[in-house]
């Protein structure tokens, strides 16, 4: 593929959306005016965005406790993840589901699963059902290396490899799950190795590469939709904030978080923009107000919206047509 | 004597029984990492200096195969305390909890042990849906499962080190806004279930409910979070001249039913109050017993007050109708006169 193909901007812009947005949120979190706990995807975006630059809307992504980035990345309205944060009965999920569970089916995003794992058997039905219903959809599920590690993994993949199905598996390894270090879970240096043990093709990228993983994604994602079957892709990346609200990170070194932050995918994206004649300073700053123009409207709406009355809580246990 | 919040309590227990048989070692995720929280709710922090990491056990993020491992080593000879860090985790190891251990003395006859004790947080906590369950009644349901809930640092201590000792399955549930956890753990919302806890050793023994407040004009049941509802409550109707009387039975199986009953034929009315939802509920089962076994001493119907039949939400505003408040607690006792 041709740098010409890449929509680097496109996805700087996106990338930048989902930094701000949960700069954002986590200002917000403190301040009081959003709720519950936070889990930020700060310094994964290049995985959400390098991936679903490739998803159709009528495309399925399934994902995490983490799941911010995905649902901006999906075409989730920041209006409505926004509300959601706020409990507000516009959110995404009118207030039920909170910054655990954001998504939007309308834009093929199941609300997310908090549940460590649990997406990945469901991305597998996804697909399957897309494949029995003769449509050429994909599904994707986002999980975590410390999600490599449930039963549903394999089971999922096992499944997903011997029915072929139209299914991308992208685990984001940030090198930890909660507080437990990879190495300390894991024998093998790379769970894509794990791929080989149920016959899907696994690649390794490196997930603060937005560029790469758009490259690779590409290639996971055409093959689905051919029929071909599932891969695994290992996203190498970092958290580079807390694993959830107050995480005083103590369990990992300033210096491990400072090599990370070196590799900090939002300048080092604007850098290469600039290195390739695709965006100059004017127009970098440009997009800057307009990502902060489109948060300051979310958070308006937000702030402006209803709360949910307190009996919503017994609405929408069952469906109703 | 030594003031001692529930994380607090539950962590001396554990200490403790860990000092004095080599068998008792610690399992689950994030419990001993170097740095780390000490689980979800700081109960194990700092046992790994004191016992090193192959006691306090740190574990991948695989609940089936951690509770499999439990259970296989319980059999084998060892005492382990999981860790789940949500009760809704639990689902993951249902298999093994429900088929395996809960079932494993009596298909083998009685002669296989499974001295199993699992910790699992409780209860709704702004977080939605998969982080807010309470999940008693799931348990209270499975024969050859003990359960146990807590309340106050005492009893958490004391029922802990008994659970630790005794040679069947024991589910400990324990509620977020009780632990008192400090830091960066710390709950919004908590209640201060900081109590007085002895320095010399004491036990527990499963099966036995407390009194936490007398009274002759209603028997108010409650569990965990709810007793304290059931005391605040109690505290109100008293000044409207109905003087409730409060009883946390502190384990759910075996269950004091004695207790229960007792004070009902003194007081002639029945509120259970509980954080789970409706139908199926633990609560239920009260009822049932009561109404089985107590009719003809009752006055009025037995009330239950509890979480509508609906997955805890998320919104605050939806959250605070979810979980029973006082305010329903005085309404459905002042509905029984
Ligand atoms: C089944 C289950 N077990 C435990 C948890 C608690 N928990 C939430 S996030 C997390 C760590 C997940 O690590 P990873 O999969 O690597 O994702 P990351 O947080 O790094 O994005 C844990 C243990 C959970 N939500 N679900
Ligand atoms: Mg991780």
């Amino acid at each position: 593929m041709s740098e010409a193909q890449i929509p680097l901007l496109d996805m700087y812009r996106t990338m930048l959306t989902i930094r701000r947005f949960e700069e954002r949120c986590n200002y917000l979190f403190m301040q009081g005016r959003i709720p519950s706990t936070l889990h930020l995807y700060i310094g994964q975006e290049a995985v959400a965005v390098g991936v679903c630059a490739h998803l159709r809307r009528d495309d399925y992504v399934v994902s995490t406790h983490r799941p911010h980035g995905h649902a901006i990345a999906k075409g989730v309205s920041l209006r409505s993840i926004m509300a959601e944060l706020h409990a507000k009965a516009t959110g995404c999920c009118k207030g039920k589901g909170g910054s655990m569970h954001v998504g939007d089916m309308s834009v093929g995003m199941l609300p997310a699963i908090a549940i460590v794992g649990a997406n990945i058997p469901i991305a597998a039905g996804l697909a399957l059902a897309a494949k029995r219903l003769g449509t050429d959809r994909v599904a994707v599920a986002f999980f975590g290396d410390g999600a490599a590690n449930e039963g549903a993994f394999h089971e999922g993949l096992n499944m997903a490899a011997i029915w072929n199905l139209p299914v991308v598996y992208v685990c984001e390894n940030n090198l930890y799950g909660a507080s437990t270090h990879y190495s300390k879970v894991f024998k093998i240096a790379n769970i894509a190795d794990r791929a080989q043990a149920y016959g899907m093709p696994g690649v390794v990228v490196d997930g603060m590469d937005v560029e790469a993983v758009y490259q690779v994604a590409g290639e996971a994602i055409t093959r689905a939709r051919r029929g071909e079957g599932p891969t695994l892709v290992e996203c190498k990346t970092y958290r580079l904030v807390g694993h959830s609200r107050s995480d005083p990170r103590t369990y990992r070194s300033k210096e491990e978080e400072a090599e990370w932050q070196a590799r900090d995918p939002i300048p080092n994206t604007a850098r290469r923009l600039q290195a390739l004649g695709l965006a100059n300073e004017e127009l970098l700053a440009s997009i800057e107000r307009e990502v902060e123009a489109a948060i300051d409207d979310a958070v308006a709406f937000a702030e402006n919206s209803p709360l949910p009355e307190p009996t919503d809580t017994l609405k929408h246990v069952f469906y109703e047509a | 004597m030594a003031l001692m919040t529930i994380a607090e309590a539950l962590r001396q227990a554990i200490r403790e029984e860990m000092r004095r048989d080599p068998r008792v070692f610690c399992i689950g995720e994030d419990i001993g990492i170097p740095g780390g929280w000490g689980g979800a709710f700081t109960v194990t922090l700092g046992l790994a200096d004191e016992f090193g990491h192959e006691r306090i056990l740190d574990t991948p993020i695989s609940e089936l195969g951690f509770t499999g491992i439990a259970v296989g080593a319980a059999i084998g000879g060892l005492r382990p305390i999981v860790d789940v860090q949500y009760g809704d985790f639990l689902f993951l190891a249902m298999d093994q909890l429900v088929n395996e251990a809960a079932k494993m003395t009596y298909m083998s006859g009685g002669t296989v042990k499974v001295p199993l004790v699992m910790r699992a947080p409780v209860g709704a906590t702004r977080r939605g849906a998969q982080h807010a369950q309470s999940l008693e009644a799931f348990f209270t349901h499975v024969p050859g499962l003990k359960v146990i809930a807590p309340s106050t640092a005492y009893d958490a201590k004391g029922l802990l080190k008994s659970a630790i000792r005794d040679d069947n399955p024991v589910i400990v549930f324990e509620h977020k806004l009780l632990y008192g956890s400090k830091g960066p753990r710390k709950e919004q919302g908590a209640i201060s279930a900081v109590g007085e806890v002895p320095d010399e050793e004491y036990l527990i023994p499963l099966g036995k409910g407390v009194i936490r407040r007398e009274g002759r004009d209603v028997t108010i049941v409650g569990k965990l979070l709810t007793v304290y509802r059931a005391l605040e409550a109690a505290e109100r109707l008293a000044k409207e001249g109905i003087e409730s009387e409060v009883i946390d039975p502190r384990t759910l199986v075996p269950l004091d039913k004695e207790l229960i009953l007792e004070s009902v034929r003194k007081t002639g009315r029945l509120v259970i109050v509980e954080e789970d939802n409706l139908t199926g509920g633990w609560a239920s089962d009260i009822a049932a017993i009561v109404a089985e076994e107590a009719f003809y001493w009752l006055d009025a119907p037995i009330k239950r007050v509890s979480a509508p039949d609906t997955p805890p939400p998320f919104a605050p505003v939806m959250e605070d109708y979810y979980v029973p408040s006082v305010e329903r607690v005085v309404e459905a006792v002042k509905s029984l006169f």
